[in-house]
């Protein structure tokens, strides 16, 4: 008997729950760590870019609006979906990282615990950063957290799951939403990932993936006035000025790459969420 | 109606030089330039002082200065930075007269308003940041958090002083070194708070003060060896910083315009919604970047609110800023009333109505009457752009819903206002407003301890409170 032929995966981009091949038609090929021949993938267009973009801002009302206790439910559950694929990520980080499967197996535990992390924030995150101000006068005065709303997102080249993991949670867990260019070089992950995403109660939107060219599509989405803020976290020195410049247009609020090579195995902090928040704060009269 | 005697504040109490320095490494010393601008009384034209508006090597030579001061002020222990910001406070509360009188006479502001408002804000504000210089491992930004040097800061000429404290004060507190620069129409008072520091025997080089425009500005912003910058004024400059800091480490933020509704429900306290409509926009001739320059009126009060709106404005006294009867100052500069009367022609030409109550013009000096706008669209001028005047925009609305997609169809985000006697209302609406602060059953309320600050275009960054520390520290 013959070796069965295996059912290869497409893989198309992730916009507003969908899985669209790029308007443009175009695709890249994408290797392994060793240089073989893994999928070809689809090479994300300004124009999906845009689609993306409305399509965050769509899932924007609902997702900010929903309660604290609802995101982290779903972060969690995205959390547990992962983990069920765990064997799937396993082979594609090795794959993408050429990393031995035991190391592979480690970013994908960590990428599930980060998940259940930031699970946890969405109802304590409120806490911490808000709170009452004592002004000197008969005033109630409450500050409180809210999301920006769409944050583009230039995914870290390197640690093609965990990387990615760590940036879209800190931003969705607050109420924001994203459009997030994945790694150029490792895009495959990505889009297995919104696969979990897919299946997870998590509203179609909120989380967005073009797989392609940063150079390319980064800028289209640096300079659109319909995004409140950008993670270059994952652009190279050139990128990242650019889209900086570009992101003064509407003055998107932009968190620029680290300076050092980032470890995406420490304790993250709160910087990411913080990032991406803003802080209202309301007054009112104490009086009979 | 009552007739008014005049009530004059003497402007004895003030020393004005003929001409003024740069402030650099605690000494005065002239401009490598040979550029020096009066500024002058808006509401008399008349010139107060002559001051240097400093070039691209003082603000070097100012730079370097707060450079040499960081490493002995940032490892002062918290303590003792917190010593000299108190002496700085009292120094304010003592001089607090003396000060009040000279922004009234820089600015053009109602005396009330500077004595009142201003004075009593600064001095609090460096009160309160000088009591978290020696807690900021207490202030949820890590055990031992780190200031970030030297802060380049650029301030408008709207709240001259109180502008400066916001800055100075948490920077200071944080451990940083300051360069600030006035804006070009308002430098006396940081010239004097320049005095102060002095007074406080405050370290040479710890404040720094730069007079100059906007290419000052520029050099200060855009100077290598600054780590920080903080900006207050028009979103176009706030862009043009956004863009300069691009590719550098300089932190950034940034407190830019709006174009605030202050949205009245059927249900208020009609006689205090008035009263807070009035402060929203006339405090301080509008020249108030979080002003409610928008009143949207909801359809069935409409006309009651605006028959008791005019009434009100109807009362208000324009005239001279140091008579302690005046609600409504002179306009600050030339620019600026040149700028409102265009916005204003451009509200008439659009099509919306335009009325002023009868009210008398002196003769010289900048002046614009309280002005209101009825029948105005959205797609108006008026009701998108910034105009920094006293000039209200109103706008009605039938359902809350309404009332929250009108608020928010602006690409500010500064400021709103609500008055409703309902507090589920209240609430819902807070939700909803994409804006910073959000005043309900009140308006222009500020306190030290409050974080202010913008949504979307109107800047980011929070400045007061806990929250005004991280603009200040390495986190």
């Amino acid at each position: 008997m013959s070796e069965r032929l295996a059912v290869r995966k497409t893989y198309k981009l992730f916009i507003g729950g969908a899985f669209p091949r790029s308007e443009s038609g175009r695709s890249y090929a994408v290797t392994s760590s060793k240089g073989d021949f893994l999928a070809n993938a689809a090479k994300g267009s300004r124009k999906d870019a845009r689609d993306a973009v409305a399509a965050a801002r769509k899932a924007f009302p609902g997702w900010s609006s929903a309660t604290p206790y609802n995101r982290g439910q779903i972060l969690y559950r995205v959390a547990e979906m992962l983990e069920g694929r765990r064997a799937q990520f396993v082979a594609e980080v090795v794959d993408a990282d050429g990393v031995t499967a035991k190391k592979a197996g480690e970013l994908v535990d960590a990428a599930v615990d980060r998940l259940v992390w930031y699970a946890g924030w969405s109802d304590k995150i409120g806490a911490i950063r808000g709170g009452a101000n004592p002004v000197a006068g008969p005033y109630f005065n409450l500050s409180t957290v809210e999301p920006m709303g769409v944050v583009a997102v230039v995914a870290p080249p390197a640690g093609p799951l965990l990387g990615l993991v760590s940036v879209i949670a800190p931003l969705i867990v607050t109420g924001n939403t994203c459009v997030v260019v994945a790694s150029e070089r490792a895009p495959l992950p990505s889009i297995t990932l919104a696969e979990v995403l897919a299946t997870s109660d998590l509203p179609g939107g909120v989380v967005n993936i073009l797989t392609g060219s940063a150079g390319e599509i980064a800028p289209w989405l640096a300079g659109h006035m319909d995004v409140n803020g950008i993670d270059l976290t994952g652009a190279d020195a050139d990128l990242a000025v650019r889209c900086e410049e570009l992101a003064a247009e509407n003055l998107k609020r932009v968190l620029r790459p680290a300076q050092e090579t980032v470890d995406w195995l420490a304790d993250p902090g709160m910087d990411r969420m913080t990032a991406f928040l803003e802080t209202k704060t309301v007054w009112h009269p104490i009086g009979v | 109606m009552f007739e008014y005697a005049p009530a004059p504040e003497s402007r004895e109490i003030v020393d004005i030089k003929p001409s003024y320095g740069l402030f650099i490494g605690g000494e005065w010393v002239d401009s490598l330039g040979e550029d020096h601008h009066k500024t002058i009384n808006p509401a008399s034209e008349e010139v107060l002082a002559e001051v240097a508006w400093a070039t691209e090597a003082d603000v070097d030579r100012a730079v370097q200065a707060a450079r040499k001061a960081f490493a002995t002020w940032s490892a002062l222990p918290g303590s003792e930075r917190a010593k000299y910001i108190f002496r700085i406070a009292r120094i304010i509360q003592e001089r607090s007269r003396e000060l009040a009188v000279l922004e009234t006479l820089d600015n053009g502001k109602p005396i009330r308003e500077s004595r009142d408002v201003d004075l009593p804000l600064v001095a609090a504000h460096f009160f309160y940041y000088a009591g978290w210089a020696d807690k900021l491992g207490y202030a949820g930004f890590g055990a031992d958090p780190r200031p970030l040097g030297v802060a380049g800061q650029v301030i408008p000429w709207n709240f001259p002083l109180l502008m400066l404290a916001w800055k100075i004060a948490p920077a200071l507190a944080c451990g940083n070194t300051v360069v600030l620069k006035p804006a070009e129409t308002t430098p006396l008072t940081a010239l004097a708070f320049a005095e102060i520091c002095r007074q406080a025997d405050l370290p040479p080089g710890v404040v720094n003060i730069v007079t100059g425009a906007g290419e000052t500005g520029a050099a200060l912003v855009n100077h290598p060896g600054v780590d920080k910058v903080a900006f207050t004024g028009s979103t176009e400059v706030g862009r043009m910083i956004a863009r300069s800091v691009a590719g550098t480490r300089k932190k950034l933020t940034l407190e830019l315009g709006g174009k605030a509704a202050n949205i009245v429900f059927e249900d208020a306290a009609l006689d205090q919604a008035v009263e807070g409509i009035v402060n929203g926009i006339f405090f301080n001739q509008g020249h108030v970047c979080c002003a409610g320059s928008r009143l949207l009126v909801q359809e069935s009060v409409a006309d009651e609110v605006l028959d008791a709106l005019k009434r009100r404005l109807s009362t208000l006294r324009l005239g001279d800023p140091m008579d302690k009867n005046t609600d409504i100052g002179a306009i600050n500069s030339a620019a600026q009333l040149a700028k409102i009367r265009e916005l204003s022609e451009a509200g008439v030409s659009e099509g919306a109505e335009r009325w002023s109550p009868a009210c008398p013009i002196p003769d010289r000096g900048f002046w614009f009457p309280p002005t209101v706008f009825t029948g105005v669209a959205q797609s108006h001028r008026i009701a998108r752009e910034e105009i920094f005047g006293p000039v209200l925009s109103v706008l009605t609305f039938r359902t809350p819903a309404e009332a929250v997609e009108k608020a928010n169809n602006t690409p500010y985000g500064l400021s709103a206002g609500v008055w409703t006697e309902k507090g589920s209302r209240i609430l819902w609406m807070a939700d909803r407003l994409r804006a910073g602060v959000v005043w309900a059953n009140t308006f222009n309320r500020f306190d030290p301890t409050s974080p202010f600050g913008g949504f979307k275009e109107s800047g980011y960054g929070r400045e007061g409170g806990r929250h005004g520390l991280e603009a200040y520290l390495a986190v």
